[in-house]
């Protein structure tokens, strides 16, 4: 079990999210770094389906209470128990009692604390995933607080005497800090409508992420962007990544809390491959987008889901070999 | 109009978007539900979610089982050209209907009056002819289980609040524009309230979750305080 001494900013359960519940309202959350989640679980042992925590700026501290191996990534993070700063995006081992601190994050917006067995709390409408937003999944969607407790799934015991693994992951492809690098830009199905000044802006200029994003969406500051034309539209379904221009003329990038459906023109859509980079982004870091068309959006996602794989069983050979 | 006469435009990598029209209009929004039918039927591979909204349809699905867009485009056609030949085109008579108990006015309903003061009808007139359509679940968003019910009779669209409510409570039923729905939760809502149902239409320990899905018939029925409290489904 792990007990929740302070909770840090928003930390919240995730895990892959809830998808095929869009028809009734219900979105699909999960962590907001997807790539990350599945690291975090494969460094640990973890079936990638499993329940971790998501860290949001500034980090909990939490006490232990049983043996425990963990594995931090996503956004570094100030990380310390027992007197000694731990690294991320490596297997670590703490003892029982242990209190494990985060601190705060240099850049970044959101790490990964994955601990083997997972958090095993009761799925919810088949997922652990908290849904902040819609007040839905363990804890009725809200974020973890003092005094909380967090029951763990069944683990092995230690194979090894080491509490560090003699290895680690290069965390560079993964987590992006170098905000200069846009992110890539589908057309949505009213960038046409933008006028000359803000099609042209939108590749342009550089916004910066609002004070008021979330795991919704990030608000974006900068130009204020309008259509040649007013639009009048109905509700229509929306995903990750869609980009919206609301009237105020500030769009707003989707992410993994977003509704299922929106009213707002689609002025883009971000690559799916550039979620994760999104994620990471804070409230006042730069963001710019650079287009890219769908054949390479397909091509950029499938070559970084491959990646993934090699890295995830790459991963499980030095687990069973160490 | 024939129910493959919708575009097909990709939303990203993992998500087609099917438009069918732009106006909120039931025959409209009956094709919607004869295709997401037609698609849950069919049963395509790596789909993950059949979404409908007022005119149009959200599929999401695997990229890595569609690695072509193309290839997909074409099974939902031909997946919406085949139930068009065995079912036509006629709204399904057989769709099941649900019954709402509604409690209108007073402390269950606190705008019914104004409501009734704005489109210049009695407080009876309001509930009579918002008991009196036959409604239709057009799409589900807003919050887990928030039901748009297509249907309102014209007399009754009112515009929203100016100031939306920080709280409405689970079950209102409400009055936004011209169109009527119920709070499945606790929600802000900027939508005029003139009800309460005592059933409980959104519950995540239940399967399924929410008592309306799309596409679903729903009938009101005004009943009075007591029955309200008997059937109340809401925690005190």
């Amino acid at each position: 079990m792990i007990e929740v001494l302070t909770p840090g900013l928003q930390t919240s359960l995730q895990d892959r999210g809830r998808p095929g519940l869009a028809h009734l309202g219900i979105g699909r959350a999960g962590a907001a770094d997807l790539p990350a989640l599945r690291l975090a679980h494969a460094l640990v042992g973890n079936p990638p389906d499993a329940c971790a925590l998501e860290i949001t700026l500034t980090g909990p501290t939490l006490r232990l209470h049983r043996d425990v191996e963990i594995a931090l990534t996503g956004a570094p993070v100030a990380a310390e128990a027992n007197g000694r700063a731990l690294p991320g995006w490596t297997p670590l081992r703490l003892k029982a009692g242990s209190v494990l601190r985060l601190g705060g994050m240099r850049h970044g917006c959101r790490s990964y604390l994955a601990v083997r067995g997972g958090i095993d709390v009761a799925a919810v409408l088949g997922s652990r995933s908290q849904d902040l937003n819609a007040g839905l999944g363990p804890l009725a969607g809200r974020p973890l607080r003092a005094g909380d407790r967090l029951p763990l799934g069944a683990m092995n015991a230690f194979a090894g005497a080491a509490d560090r693994a003699a290895w680690s992951l290069d965390p560079r492809p993964w987590f992006d800090g170098a905000v200069a690098r846009p992110l890539r830009l589908l057309s949505g199905t009213h960038t046409e409508r933008l006028d000359a000044a803000s099609r042209e802006a939108l590749f342009a200029a550089s916004f910066r992420i609002a004070a008021a994003s979330n795991r919704v969406g990030c608000r974006l500051d900068g130009p204020r962007l309008a259509l040649h034309a007013p639009l009048e539209l109905i509700s229509e379904g929306v995903v990750a990544g869609t980009v919206q221009l609301p009237p105020n003329g500030q769009p707003i990038v989707l992410l993994c809390e977003h509704p299922v459906s929106g009213g707002y023109p689609r002025i883009g859509q971000l690559a799916a491959v550039d979620l994760p980079r999104l994620a990471q982004r804070r409230p006042g870091d730069a963001l710019r987008f650079a287009p890219v068309d769908a054949g390479e959006a397909a091509r950029l996602l499938e070559a970084r889901e491959q990646r993934l794989l090699r890295m995830e069983t790459a991963i499980a050979r030095r687990r069973a070999a160490s | 109009m024939s129910g493959t006469d919708c575009t097909i435009e990709p939303l990203g990598e993992s998500a087609l978007l099917l438009r069918f029209g732009s106006i909120i209009d039931r025959a409209l929004n009956d094709r919607v539900h004869a295709a997401a039918s037609a698609l849950r039927t069919t049963a395509l591979p790596g789909v993950e979610d059949i979404a409908p909204a007022y005119a149009s349809l959200l599929l999401r699905f695997d990229p890595r089982r569609w690695p072509d867009t193309e290839v997909l485009v074409g099974a939902v056609r031909k997946a919406l050209a085949r139930t068009e030949v065995a079912a036509g085109d006629a709204e399904p008579a057989d769709t099941a209907v649900v019954e709402l108990p509604v409690r209108y006015g007073g402390e269950h309903g606190p705008d019914l009056a104004e409501v009734a003061a704005l489109t210049s009808l009695t407080q009876g007139e309001v509930i009579a002819r918002h008991v009196a359509s036959d409604y239709r679940v057009a799409m589900l968003g807003f919050a887990p289980g928030f039901a748009y019910l297509l249907g309102l009779d014209a007399a009754l669209a009112v515009p929203r609040l100016s100031s939306p409510r920080l709280r409405v409570p689970a079950g209102s039923v409400a009055i936004g524009g011209a169109q009527t729905g119920v709070y499945p939760s606790v929600l802000p809502g900027g939508w005029r309230l003139i009800g309460r149902t005592p059933l409980r239409l959104f519950d995540p320990a239940h399967a399924p979750p929410a008592r309306l899905a799309p596409g679903l018939r729903v009938r009101l029925r005004a009943i009075d305080a007591a029955t309200y409290a008997a059937l109340s489904e809401h925690a005190a």
